[in-house]
């Protein structure tokens, strides 16, 4: 990114902390946390201890960070380097990302970028100007990605809920900044788990590593009353849901499931990964030493906000998560797809000049579609 | 402690004080040497060694956890006791692994039955103490299952490579798992080994006793029959070979699969300059980012933690592992090709 748009971006990052110091708040046990951030162009800053709100916000008026961090863990001394800080226990957290959903709708706004010789395209693989398939992909909004994101979020948190007897108070979905959602649950019995712990925990929400017999089909002799049935709790009632999909076809379905036989069944189960599983990023939730983008801060991949979603399911982030000013920029923009951003179109542009709202400006430059002029 | 009848000590003789049980009962170890009436309480301990060694679960005395004579009952702890020390003795470790594990086997099956028993509250009520105050694990009765917290089911589950010990096979309500009573004490097995293991390793290593030196010499060649060595196919494992195999392609590696190819090729003793040409073909290839990473993994930079190749499990969450037969239920991929020959 070359200096003016950096210093663009600053320049609106700047304001926006400014402006919204209100919407930026340090978490609760705010002193064992571990702090990091990221300015433009340079590599991590991490193991930082801010004792509150103000400290915070000094830090972001000192450094205009491109994204600011925290832990999810609590530590004994979090500035000192990992293996000295001590850990404590750490919130369970979750990150369900659009690009993660293999959804149709990617490849119509996906925008490739050369990193040979920046040239800006549609194609997948190559090129189309240096053939070179060092490709950096860009995505852009499209609000089939965010309904499915909230489909997979309403997902999790049924099985947070009715699975592990979690407080839906103490459950917060965040709109990531940029093509998902980040949950976090708080005070529950998973608190102190270890890493390994919570692997098992991603794969049971992702339903994976599932065998025919807990679904009671075995490889001899399997028994029609050890099948699912509707009014069961966990994984055994939403399988009965949607393999069978009513009450009168289960009988029928058992004696189908059972005559197709075991590898048939399995790969039904693996089938069943794909629709029923919930498409959570494992890495995420396994990590227990992980800086988690701040509430409240910017996301550098779009200039939107992390923003908390009290009614997810009406939740619009191309509205909602937007908050930079309306101050009207000339830049060059290079945008093959078309992006909607607080109700209004922008693009598709073809290397072109135009003087366009600073929000919608900064969402291009942070994708590398735009230069300022 | 728990306060423990002696039926509960003839069980779970590892709940028992030694010193301050042989005390109460008025012997001295030199006696087990020496008076005649006493030594075969040796060649029962060495007998329950033996057993166990051989991976078997020692056969008591006690018939359906009731007491088939009332002598039969200090016997049995007796030759628990006499085993640790000739154990300890003899020094040898291996020994003293299998002897726990076939021990806890054993207590196993008293509290497998203690925890289904109908007839006896106060048997079942032991049971989930001894669950309890040993491994911390709160087991409650519900209907014909315990369920244990989610959270502690985890703790002790992870020990476990069988599939259907993964929670996604586990009925899960209520943020509590369903076991039967079966389950329940499988589930803690590992560690009540480790909790008899660490007993006998703690206790104290007596002056050789007269009388017992034989028992104790026969000991050590038993253990030789143990010694392993192990033996290396050198060919890489499929996860590894399919990482490599996607870079060649030139298509993208996540970061995760990156991650474990290096650890991997590192744990291996290759050089940071021999793995990062491997990298070359990644479409983000950036030469200086691959060197600093690589030496980072390496702790020859950065915070000099040596990072160490993600385990089986790990590699199956993040769709990296790709197991045929030949893995044979290792649980690193650098165990991949090695055999133990006797």
């Amino acid at each position: 990114m070359n200096e003016n748009d950096i210093k663009f971006l600053e320049d609106s990052f700047k304001k926006y902390y400014f402006d919204h110091f209100d919407q930026i708040r340090v978490p609760d046990r705010t002193s064992e946390r571990e702090f990091g951030f990221q300015k433009f162009n340079y590599g991590m800053t991490r193991h930082i201890s801010l004792k509150d709100d103000k400290e915070l916000h000094l830090l972001l008026m000192k450094n205009i960070p491109s994204d600011v961090y925290c832990s999810n863990a609590c530590y004994s001394f979090p500035n000192l380097p990992m293996n000295e800080k001590d850990w404590k226990e750490a919130d369970l957290i979750f990150d369900i990302d659009a690009k993660d959903l293999n959804l149709d709708c990617r490849i119509n706004h996906t925008v490739s970028v050369c990193t040979e010789c920046n040239t800006t395209s549609t194609a997948q693989k190559q090129c189309p100007k240096c053939n070179s398939t060092k490709l950096e992909k860009k995505s852009l909004p499209c609000t089939n990605c965010i309904d499915h994101s909230k489909m997979e979020v309403k997902k999790l948190v049924e099985i947070l809920v009715d699975d592990f007897a979690i407080d839906k108070n103490n459950i917060h979905i965040y709109f990531s900044g940029n093509e998902g959602f980040h949950i976090y649950v708080y005070d529950s019995q998973f608190q102190d788990l270890g890493s390994r712990e919570r692997s098992e925990l991603a794969d049971y929400i992702l339903f994976k590593g599932v065998i025919p017999e807990t679904f009671g089909m075995k490889k001899f002799k399997p028994n029609r009353s050890s099948f699912p049935d509707f009014a069961e709790k966990g994984w055994r009632g939403r399988f009965s849901q949607e393999v069978y999909g009513s009450k009168s076809k289960r009988s029928k379905i058992i004696s189908e499931l059972i005559t197709d036989g075991y590898s048939s069944f399995q790969s039904t189960l693996e089938g069943l990964t794909e629709r029923i599983g919930v498409k959570i990023d494992p890495n995420v939730t396994m990590d227990i030493h992980r800086i988690f983008r701040l509430p409240g801060s910017l996301n550098s991949k779009s200039g939107l906000t992390k923003t908390l979603c009290k009614d997810v399911s009406k939740f619009n982030p191309y509205i909602e998560a937007s908050f930079l000013d309306d101050k009207i920029v000339e830049i060059m923009a290079d945008c093959p797809v078309e992006f909607k951003l607080k109700n209004k179109k922008f693009g598709p542009y073809k290397a072109e000049k135009i003087t366009i709202p600073t929000y919608a400006a900064v969402y291009m430059i942070c994708k590398k579609l735009a230069t300022i002029t | 402690m728990l306060a423990l009848g002696p039926d509960e000590i003839a069980k779970y003789p590892f709940l028992a004080d030694a010193g301050q049980y042989l005390k109460d009962k008025g012997f001295t170890l030199e006696q087990f040497g020496t008076d005649p009436d006493l030594k075969s309480l040796i060649d029962k301990a060495f007998d329950r060694i033996e057993v166990a060694a051989d991976g078997k679960v020692y056969k008591s005395d006690l018939i359906a956890d009731q007491v088939s004579k009332e002598a039969a009952l200090p016997r049995e702890v007796f030759s628990f006791l006499l085993a640790i020390v000739l154990l300890k003795l003899s020094g040898m470790h291996t020994l003293i692994k299998r002897f726990a594990l076939a021990e806890a086997r054993r207590a196993e099956k008293y509290l497998e039955r203690d925890l289904a028993n109908i007839s006896d509250e106060s048997k079942k009520q032991l049971a989930i103490r001894v669950i309890d105050d040993l491994f911390s694990v709160q087991v409650k009765k519900q209907d014909d299952y315990f369920v244990i917290p989610v959270s502690d089911y985890l703790k002790h589950s992870i020990n476990f490579h069988e599939r259907e010990w993964k929670l996604i096979n586990r009925h899960v309500e209520n943020g509590h798992v369903f076991l039967t009573p079966h389950e329940t004490v499988r589930l803690i097995r590992k560690e009540l080994g480790t909790y008899i293991n660490s007993k006998i390793v703690n206790a104290k290593t007596p002056q050789m006793i007269s009388g017992f030196e034989e028992p104790v010499s026969k000991l050590v060649s038993l253990s030789k029959k143990f010694a392993t060595s192990v033996v290396t196919t050198g060919e890489y494992p499929p996860c590894i070979k399919h990482a490599i195999d996607v870079l060649e392609k030139g298509e993208n590696l996540p970061h995760s699969g990156r991650f474990m190819l290096a650890t991997f090729l590192l744990s291996k003793g290759q050089t940071v300059e021999q793995i990062a040409p491997l990298f070359k073909n990644a479409p983000d290839y950036n030469e200086r980012v691959t060197l600093y990473q690589l030496n980072h993994l390496a702790g020859t930079s950065g915070s000099g933690t040596q990072y160490s190749c993600p385990s089986c499990e790990k590699l199956k969450t993040q769709s990296l592992c790709f197991a045929i037969p030949e893995c044979d239920n290792i649980t690193n991929p650098l165990q991949f090709g090695k055999k133990r020959v006797q």
